[in-house]
């Protein structure tokens, strides 16, 4: 077994941002070479954001930055500074679960789940800026977002049922 | 029967004086869901614990190749690195099945296929130990590649193992039960086929992971997505020398499983090694490539099919001959080789049956058990060769069907004992949802609909290693502020076994699932459950569940009489309260009754546990194999547009019907045809795990032409057609409330009936998967010139099976033995001594 007195390179958290991350501002440092993924999972123990490829190719590690879904395994966190980062501890509020979420829960949107965090965040970022999508377009959306186990339909269902409950909630509202 | 899209079924009836069911058949919340739809799911890589240190493998570049010689020491000196491990450290043999123990944590002096891990390195970082891989000097002597079941057959030498039969050959089987030659002449006609499975990987979207510790008391604790944590607890006590009761295995979730995760893994052993070693966690974590390495997914088959038929459509015989791309180790590939010829006589009625099967060793990752484990390549032959015949006899494919599916409670001419069997409503229900009869034959030029049909078992009769024990366990607590806690051996890999366990106790208890806790897949909480494969968790650990959950309500049923002064049995349990049904105001809550339980009894804990029916078949040699407690049957028809040009295949629509015995979680039901079909979509029309040379003047290598999902293609949310599902649902006494399997099944008819369906639609038979453009363009142009309009394999190659084992069926006097076992091993044994000697 080796002994070593030196600090490894890795290990020399030379880089440090500041960002906001499900609305409250955060100072992280870490080993620059670190992606946003990394950060997220290492740094700040935010675990709900997965890694299923760390190439940019299933979608699994999709988090909100500034408004747009983007593959968090492909950010290098030194570019994050100042910026704003939705993963899926954020999409609830107030103790109660987004509506996504009680949809995904209740109609089989999720079996293993662990593309579910991604697909959360892709569809909340779809229905952010389109509140009523078409399936055609909700797939669409979700197209770059691999899930092995669904199939994708209770996706789309559990998708339109949490676009129809947030439709009834900004009605009321208003 | 209950449609899922047309009309969602009523919930169960809810009756006042308690009867009835009122969690079974409702669809209803997992009781994971809220986990993980918030994001608090903890897979194996989310563990993080304090002086964690990382692992990472050192892999071969080469497919086929002697290690000569290690050198660690300037990985070593690596500042970070804490240790590195090689062959040596971990010698001992593990595997899956007691049969073939062919695996080292670590290769000990030969490598047998490009990613065999030769070295680990842990260290403080990931990246660190990532980067002191190449620090590693490994000399090889590179030795000739076996690439495919070709050459595997016919290059004895060098040997992959030191085992097995014949040179590469890994095993074989042959059975004929019956006479099966008489079975032929007597028939109208003989149908002859080549069929060619493609290998595919599983691609869980969760890369394997385990973390393992030394605890404060010195033991070991291995958390690892793993869908068999009792045979890991196995192959560790042999790999680590240390006593199983000193190790802890803990299954986390697994992000998807689909056999995947069924076998013991390196990274397992060497993270626990390397643990106990530096009194440290650690961790290793898979990349995508690795897990491609890793592999052990749908074995590549070669199949001859013959099949005898009347005018009729009545079958005389049938004959397979396979044989079975193994990769480089024996993983589950003996049960394989036997599965892919179990079950097909379990569908339509076939007297006479012969098998022979041949797994070989290649230099490529291990395949090992995907979704419909062994079954799913025979089933694609099968059923496509059906849709041949009804033509040539000019029966509607359906109807053809129909005419000879196999009866409820039959025992088959290789002694698989059936129960329930709703096939034949199946077929009818995807006749009537897809409109099956205006289309067939009907539709325009590049339109198609094509059905198959399939069958899978609800659990494995026999387990892997022989024994007379349950096959699971339960341990039921109830608590006296009215919680239940379930403790359970049996792994959520995302189907929702959890689920399942607490829909069936809930029911039997009067509560809901909310009332109830958990806790699976821990070898120190949970009484042994042989693992998630061949379908067996819901009826194996729900039967058990419900012994248990029986056994506390008889307690708590005995103290509540007493109290209320009614006989117990007019009391009844529903809606969290135990009460007389004929005088349902005489009540107490279920809380109360538990505390009168804990008065009377002491704590209120139970046990319950699950072994199959003994089965008939068991008497000949590998009968065990195929026999189950109760079979499920699906059909399904998909309807294709096929491009003639490009050869695209788009599919507008696709019917199902599954016989599932009952619903317990119908949402989840639902979940698994989806997904099912879902994934039997991407065997059939794109996914594969292919090889390819690398050129001379580089190594030659045999290597992955895609360790990757960006070239390793699968179907996404653009790829989906609709899916209309059925449930034939009449209760299987040998189920938990009746419940067959529905997590495999569903899958096997996906595939022959996309090939069938291509038929109708251009003409061309496209005999083996995945169905791309390319082979369909290629059948066209044969097509086109006038020759035999189809694409596949053209040569099946010389196998040297051994001596067949004869069992006559029932129906010829067979009472499941064989006849000529003596025989046939006297003659068997100086073939094997010759090769072992050679």
């Amino acid at each position: 077994m080796a002994t070593h007195t030196k600090i490894p390179a890795e290990s020399e958290k030379t880089a440090r941002i500041r960002i906001t991350l499900n609305g409250e501002g955060v100072d992280v440092s870490f080993a620059p070479y670190k992606t946003l993924l990394e950060v997220l999972r290492e740094d700040l123990g935010h675990t709900g954001t997965k890694h299923g490829c760390e190439l940019g190719e299933c979608g699994a590690c999709t988090v909100i930055l500034d408004g747009k879904p983007v593959l968090s395994c492909l950010t290098l966190a030194v570019e994050c500074d100042g910026r704003d980062v939705m993963t899926v501890e954020g999409l609830g509020s107030d103790g109660q679960l987004h509506p996504l979420q009680e949809a995904f829960a209740d109609l089989g949107g999720s079996q293993c789940g662990y593309c579910t965090s991604g697909i959360l965040l892709t569809a909340k970022a779809l229905l952010d800026q389109n509140p009523h999508p078409s399936r055609d377009q909700i797939r669409e959306a979700l197209s770059g977002n691999l899930c092995r186990c669904t199939g994708y339909l209770q996706i789309f269902d559990a998708v339109e049922a949490a676009m129809v409950k947030i439709a009834s909630h900004t009605k009321s509202a208003t | 029967m209950s449609s899922q899209k047309d009309s969602p079924k009523p919930a169960a009836e809810k009756r006042a004086d308690g009867d009835g069911l009122r969690v079974i058949g409702v669809p209803r919340r997992r009781v994971d869901g809220r986990a993980k739809a918030t994001g608090q799911t903890i897979y194996a890589d989310d563990i993080s614990l304090r002086r964690m240190a990382y692992g990472k493998l050192l892999r071969s570049p080469h497919p086929h190749a002697l290690i000569k010689k290690i050198d660690a020491s300037r990985a070593l000196a690596h500042p970070g690195v804490y240790l590195v491990l090689t062959g040596k450290d971990l010698p001992n043999k593990y595997g899956i099945l007691p049969v073939s123990n062919d695996e080292t944590a670590l290769c000990v002096d030969r490598v047998r296929h490009v990613g065999d891990p030769v070295a680990a390195v842990i260290a403080r970082e990931e990246l660190t130990a990532f980067e002191a891989l190449d620090l590693i000097d490994v000399e090889y002597e590179i030795l000739p590649t076996i690439s495919d079941l070709e050459e595997a057959l016919t290059t004895p030498e060098p040997r992959i193992h030191n085992y097995g039969e014949l040179g590469n050959i890994h095993k074989r089987v042959a059975f004929d039960f019956g006479d099966v030659d008489a079975g032929f002449a007597e028939a109208d006609e003989i149908f002859e086929d080549l069929f060619f499975y493609q290998g595919s990987n599983h691609l869980a979207m969760e890369q394997h992971a385990a973390v393992a510790i030394k605890d404060p008391e010195g033991k070991l604790t291995l958390w690892s997505s793993t869908q068999t944590p009792h045979n890991l607890h196995i192959a560790m006590e042999k790999v680590l020398k240390i006593p199983r009761a000193q190790i802890r295995v803990i299954t986390t979730p697994n992000g998807g499983g689909f056999g995947g995760k069924s076998d013991p893994f390196h990274h397992e052993m060497i993270a626990a090694k390397a643990a106990l070693l530096l009194d440290r966690p650690v961790k290793i974590t898979l990349t995508r490539e690795e897990v491609f390495y890793t592999h052990r997914g749908r074995h590549p088959v070669l199949m001859k099919f013959k099949t005898g038929v009347k005018k009729d459509g009545t079958i005389t015989a049938v004959e397979l001959q396979n044989v079975i791309d193994g990769g480089a180790y024996g993983s589950y590939g003996v049960a394989s080789t036997f599965y892919a010829g179990a079950l097909q006589t379990t569908t339509y009625h076939v007297p006479k049956y012969r098998y022979q099967g041949c797994r070989v060793f290649t230099n490529k990752p291990p395949c090992g058990p995907k979704r419909g484990h062994g079954t799913v390549q025979p089933r694609f032959g099968q059923e496509i060769q059906m849709d041949k015949i009804a033509e040539k006899l000019k029966i509607d494919p359906a109807d053809l069907r129909l005419r000879i599916v196999e009866s409820p409670n039959a025992l088959t001419a290789n002694f698989l004992q059936l129960r329930t069997v709703k096939l034949a409503d199946c077929i009818r229900s995807v006749v009537r949802t897809s409109d099956w009869k205006e289309k067939f034959r009907k539709l325009p030029e590049g339109r198609g609909v094509g059905l198959a049909c399939s069958c899978f078992v609800t659990g494995a009769g026999v387990s892997i290693y022989w024994n007379s024990m349950p096959h699971t366990g339960i341990q039921l607590k109830l608590d006296r502020g009215g919680g239940v806690t379930i403790f359970s051996g049996t792994s959520e890999i995302g189907q929702g076994s959890d689920d399942i366990l607490a829909a069936v106790v809930a029911e039997v208890l009067g509560v809901t699932t909310y009332d109830i806790r958990v806790y699976s897949g821990d070898t120190d909480l949970g009484p042994v459950d042989l693992g998630s494969f061949s379908s067996r968790v819901t009826l194996m650990a729900g039967n058990s569940a419900i012994q248990a959950a029986e056994r506390a309500k008889a307690m708590l049923a005995e103290a509540v009489a007493d109290k209320l002064q009614v006989p117990k049995e007019r009391l009844r349990f529903a809606d969290n309260a135990v009460f007389d049904s004929a005088a349902p105001e005489k009540r107490v809550t279920f809380q109360e009754a538990v505390c009168l339980g804990e008065t009377r009894f002491g704590t209120i804990g139970t046990v319950g546990s699950y072994t199959p029916p003994k089965m008939p078949a068991t008497k000949y040699k590998g009968g065990g194999v195929g026999t189950s407690p109760t079979y499920s049957y699906t059909a399904a028809v998909i309807e294709v547009e096929v491009n003639s040009t490009t050869g695209w295949i788009t599919i507008p629509k696709i019917w199902i019907a599954h016989d599932l015995g009952r619903q317990i979680n119908p949402t989840l039901a639902r979940g698994q045809v989806e997904g099912s079909v879902y994934m039997g979509l991407g065997e059939a029309l794109m996914e594969e795990q292919e090889f390819r040379r690398l050129p001379k003047k580089l190594s030659h290598a045999l290597v992955h032409k895609f360790p990757s999902i960006l070239e390793y293609k699968s179907p996404t949310s653009l790829d989906m057609p609709e899916i209309v599902t059925e449930f034939m649902e009449e209760p299987d006494p040998q189920g938990p409330f009746g419940a067959k399997e529905v997590g495999q099944g569903p899958l096997l008819p996906i595939m022959p009936a996309l090939a069938n369906a291509v038929y109708d639609a251009v003409g061309v038979r496209i005999d083996e998967v995945p169905i791309t453009p390319e082979k369909i363009l290629k059948a066209l142009a044969e097509k086109k010139a006038g020759r035999e309009p189809r694409y596949g394999p053209t040569h099946f190659p010389e196998v040297p099976y051994p001596e067949r084992l004869r069992v006559p069926p029932p129906w010829e006097g067979g009472d499941g033995r064989a006849i000529n076992e003596e025989v046939r091993r006297a003659k068997l044994r100086p073939e094997k001594e010759k090769v072992l000697t050679r």
